[in-house]
């Protein structure tokens, strides 16, 4: 056995020890690690009581009533359940009903989260107004009030 | 037997350093036209993203500097495990001298991510996994830099480089996988090899062709700075002080 062989065998095993101590130790970490709570973990009491959490899921197509003084209420579903969510301040520019946020803030005692921010999150798709109005045609009604602000430029 | 020693010739810095000028300088040509496509594809022939507008340009810059980050780090690690197994001298120079492109690339990709995601996401920054774990890359680099830098001794220098290099591998498939393994704000993979891509076919031959661009001047940037490095640390040779541009 030559030296580098000697070399390359301790940096293999090397490799795979550090490999498996770092799967074990998020394996560990589990869900910690997860930016936000769905609303379903937020169901099922999941989430930390009288602490500030993170909500994340979709707007609930026509859940969304703007108050007085930036105040918005609107609902957070995974399609499984919802939570009622109130926020004051500027929603960032593609919060949009059927669109995905992110709201931190922790449950009021009448079951309606208290916001102080709230962020917008998109998905991976990206395409051209005139494509994603195509398919939006071929979906027709239910989420066609989805594609009304997206006018082919 | 001929075809083995032609092949193992360039492992050493002499034979290297006019071919690593003869890379470079093709590099540096195909940079320069692949990003004059890519940035005229990126401006005025890709179209308008269906919910993000005309913001949504700045991935054919953030999605290819993010990829370089990641790929630039595993060749680096690569070089470095060969040059601790098997003491050439070359591959610890090729991991030194790709380690400040990996840098930028990271720092372009984070700085990048800030400005999309102010206007898309409200936040500059957030610490969600795929973040967070790309701004450790950016520390790692910067480690693998300065502890390098810090030992006078080359040798041990790239020992204790390649050892950090190492260890930091299992940083990259956490940044990869990230979005996957949990909740997080940024979004998931745009494009992946087993689930193909899901942006229109103009957008993504724009982001490929600014990618092969990146590729090129990692490349081209990688070459020029391990020729400085070759000349800087064979500088007592006979080779160097025979160099026609040395002599001068």
């Amino acid at each position: 056995m030559k030296a580098r062989h000697k070399r390359l065998g301790f940096l293999l095993v090397g490799l795979v020890v550090l490999g498996a101590a770092s799967w074990l130790v998020f394996n560990a970490l589990g869900n910690n690690l997860s930016y936000f709570f769905s609303p379903t973990e937020v169901a099922e009491n999941k989430v930390p009581a009288d602490h500030v959490f993170r909500l994340g899921g979709l707007v609930q197509p026509g859940s969304v009533e703007r108050g007085e003084e930036l105040t918005v209420r609107f609902e957070v579903t995974d399609n499984a359940h919802t939570v009622k969510v109130a926020y004051t301040g500027i929603l960032p520019d593609l919060f949009k009903e059927g669109q995905g946020v992110i709201a931190q803030g922790r449950m009021g005692p009448d079951g309606v989260f208290v916001a102080d921010e709230v962020l917008a999150k998109h998905d991976e798709n990206y395409m051209s107004p005139e494509v994603a109005d195509a398919l939006e045609k071929g979906h027709q009604k239910g989420i066609a009030d989805m594609a009304k602000g997206n006018k082919p430029l | 037997m001929s075809g083995r020693l032609s092949l193992y010739r360039f492992s050493s810095p002499a034979a290297f350093y006019p071919l690593a000028g003869t890379i470079g300088k093709i590099a540096a040509l195909i940079a320069v036209v692949l990003l004059a496509i890519g940035l005229y594809m990126s401006f005025f022939v890709a179209p308008t993203d269906y919910k993000q507008g005309e913001g949504y340009r700045i991935i054919f810059i953030h999605v290819p500097s993010a990829w370089m980050s990641m790929f630039i780090y595993l060749v680096m690690a690569f070089w470095a495990g060969i040059g601790l197994v098997f003491n050439t001298r070359l591959s610890s120079m090729m991991a030194q001298a790709l380690a400040p492109t990996g840098a930028i690339m990271t720092f372009i990709a984070l700085w990048t991510g800030a400005f999309w995601g102010k206007p898309m996401w409200g936040a500059w920054w957030v610490w969600d996994a795929r973040l967070t774990s790309e701004l450790i890359l950016f520390f790692l680099y910067i480690g693998f830099i300065a502890l390098q830098g810090s030992i006078d001794d080359t040798r041990r220098a790239d020992r204790a480089g390649a050892v950090l290099l190492l260890v930091g591998v299992v940083n990259i498939p956490i940044i990869y996988f990230s979005v996957k393994w949990w909740n997080t704000l940024h979004q998931g993979a745009t494009v992946s090899v087993t689930e193909g891509s899901s942006m229109g076919t103009i957008m993504l031959q724009t982001m490929l062709i600014m990618t092969f661009a990146f590729w090129a001047y990692s490349i081209a940037v990688a070459m020029y700075r391990v020729r400085s490095i070759i000349l800087e640390r064979e500088k007592d040779t006979r080779w160097v002080s025979e160099l026609p541009e040395v002599r001068r």
